[in-house]
């Protein structure tokens, strides 16, 4: 310690010469991921002749012509609200099918577990916007090609490893306990399950029903293969990117990313707990 | 009925792999192997024939090389920033997590309005004096500042993905591991190498190996910023599904992609390899 009062000036400026650079180095990350952000909605937000003026101001004008223009353009709205269907279906079927074998997962040792497992584990380790082509075929036999159900099906294959492996952790967590407790008190299986772990279980079950949402509506490459009348908004974009003038092309991105935004904030806490037991 | 109940719950999940997992990859292998019928190496020669081929292929992968090396040392130092904070962390994250929720689509568009040419860029080089005249960046004779603009694009895209695995990885971390070593005198950047980082080796694993997949998928965010002039494998598949009608190839272009995921995903299991007994 007598070391550190002798040498206090000078490690009091290294100290504050390192605290420095840290919250440089923060201020730096947080810029790097917010500016660019805010010159895609400068755009969105100005009116169409400034989006193509040159040079650039660095603050929206707060016209909406742009977004206008955007809204009317043929098509955008049934894309619009074909994305939103397509992810709702997305998000209902993933959780639908992955949340019983999560509970499972958590619940029961049986042969066959670890198997399953890893299989989940492992269609991650695949390329899975590529199922779109062969799936386009097996759809156009089967009717639903350029369906919304068609593409949401696709979507769910991307989603529901995570909703499988996000559920597992969630269940894991709530003590079986509990769970005995109310069997004893009298409720059978499914009582205790819809009585008791369910309502414990029902926010992280929300946030990756969040997560099986944006998965969905930002995927590009399975949309654009699959659709074709129907198509959702990021397939609109895709088709019509080498064609739109500049501003609905901001205004897109602009509509593509606040829902974005939101839905990350509402499920930030849930973030980091999803990933720490899909890591094992 | 007890014993059954697991499997029940597994069925639809496990049913639903089967139908939209395996079946599709048996027949995406099937069909870029036959041709008219006929099993032939037909779809491999053609596309390999094709003078796009050769371009698309090491475009895809110098992107890979360059970006996730670039987003591993972003992440971890985002991560590691992040653990060091008493107040305002979860604030910080949610900014960093940010572009996890917006789609590649998005993310090339963001990074358009920076790049086109009445873009940020010349803006911001327009108002402190660098240039008189906006300057064509995304043009097809600097195929080298698309490059530049799409590996930006993607740093500021995906890093996200793994920053939050690398969080989440960290939280499980004993925190008695980097004490041990503090008392016996190690210092911070010792800390990091020899205690963080292995212990973090699961955790880098499934960053690593998600981050690289999605890499080799670069799609959208290739399209927003230089259309087709920059051609990438999955570009190509699109093109050929599509512009060109020929499923043959698309589905050869599908099988290189799928080689390169699965193998470079063999590599990292095996670099990062964690032995059974050495887990946390």
């Amino acid at each position: 310690m007598s070391d550190l009062t002798i040498n206090a000036p000078r490690e009091k400026d290294v100290q504050r010469a390192g605290k420095f650079v840290f919250w440089a180095g923060i201020a730096l990350l947080v810029l790097w991921v917010l500016v660019p952000i805010w010159f895609l909605f400068i755009n969105a937000f100005s009116a169409p002749a400034e989006v193509t003026s040159f040079p650039k101001r660095f603050w929206p004008s707060f016209d909406l012509a742009s977004l206008q223009f955007f809204w009317r353009f043929q098509g955008v709205t049934n894309a619009l609200w074909n994305s939103v269907r397509v992810a709702v279906l997305t998000m209902i079927l993933s959780i639908g099918m992955g949340a019983p074998a999560g509970y499972a997962l958590s619940r029961f040792d049986f042969p066959g577990k670890e198997f399953f497992r890893v299989l989940v584990i492992m269609t991650r380790a695949f390329p899975l916007p590529l199922l779109a082509l062969p799936l386009a075929v097996m759809f156009i036999r089967t009717g639903l090609d350029d369906t919304i159900l068609g593409l949401a099906l696709v979507h769910t294959m991307l989603a529901l490893p995570f909703a499988v492996l996000i559920t597992f952790s969630l269940f894991s967590g709530i003590p079986v306990e509990l769970e005995e407790a109310a069997w004893t008190l009298g409720c059978n299986r499914v009582q205790a399950v819809i009585k008791v772990v369910l309502p414990l279980a029902l926010p992280g079950i929300m946030a990756s029903a969040v997560f099986a949402f944006v998965i969905s509506w930002n995927e590009v490459f399975a949309a654009a293969v699959l659709t074709i009348e129907n198509r959702t908004l990021t397939a609109f974009l895709l088709q019509s990117l080498n064609v739109s003038p500049l501003p609905l092309k901001f205004a897109g991105g602009a509509a593509l990313v606040i829902p974005a935004l939101i839905f990350i904030f509402a499920v930030r806490k849930y973030l980091f707990a999803m990933w720490g037991i899909a890591n094992r | 009925m007890p014993r059954a109940l697991p499997y029940l719950l597994l069925l639809p999940a496990s049913l639903f792999l089967l139908v939209f997992f395996f079946y599709p990859f048996g027949l995406v292998v099937v069909e870029s192997f036959t041709r008219g019928g006929q099993w032939t190496t037909e779809n491999f020669t053609r596309m390999t024939g094709h003078w796009k081929f050769s371009q698309a292929f090491w475009n895809t992968v110098w992107l890979a090389a360059i970006v996730v090396p670039v987003q591993l040392i972003m992440a971890l130092t985002m991560a590691s920033v992040v653990q060091k904070l008493k107040t305002g962390r979860s604030g910080l994250l949610y900014i960093f997590a940010i572009p996890l929720g917006i789609s590649d689509l998005a993310a090339g568009l963001i990074w358009l309005a920076i790049f086109e040419q009445s873009g940020f860029l010349n803006s911001i080089l327009h108002a402190v004096g660098a240039i008189d005249r906006p300057y064509l960046f995304l043009g097809y004779q600097s195929l080298w500042v698309i490059f530049l603009a799409v590996c930006l694009a993607e740093i500021w895209r995906a890093t996200a993905i793994m920053m939050v695995i690398i969080v989440a990885g960290m939280g499980l971390i004993p925190k008695e591991y980097n004490e041990a070593a503090e008392v016996f005198g190690a210092t911070r950047w010792q800390r990091f190498i020899r205690v963080t980082l292995p212990l973090l080796r699961p955790s880098l694993q499934t960053a690593l190996i998600l981050r690289i997949l999605m890499a080799f998928e670069v799609f959208a965010v290739v399209v927003a910023l230089g259309g087709t002039t920059l051609p990438v494998l999955m570009g190509e598949t699109f093109q050929w599904q599509f512009q060109l009608q020929d499923r043959g190839v698309a589905a050869a272009y599908a099988m290189v992609i799928l080689g390169l995921s699965v193998a470079f995903s063999l590599v990292v299991l095996r670099l990062l390899h964690v032995p059974k007994g050495a887990r946390i």
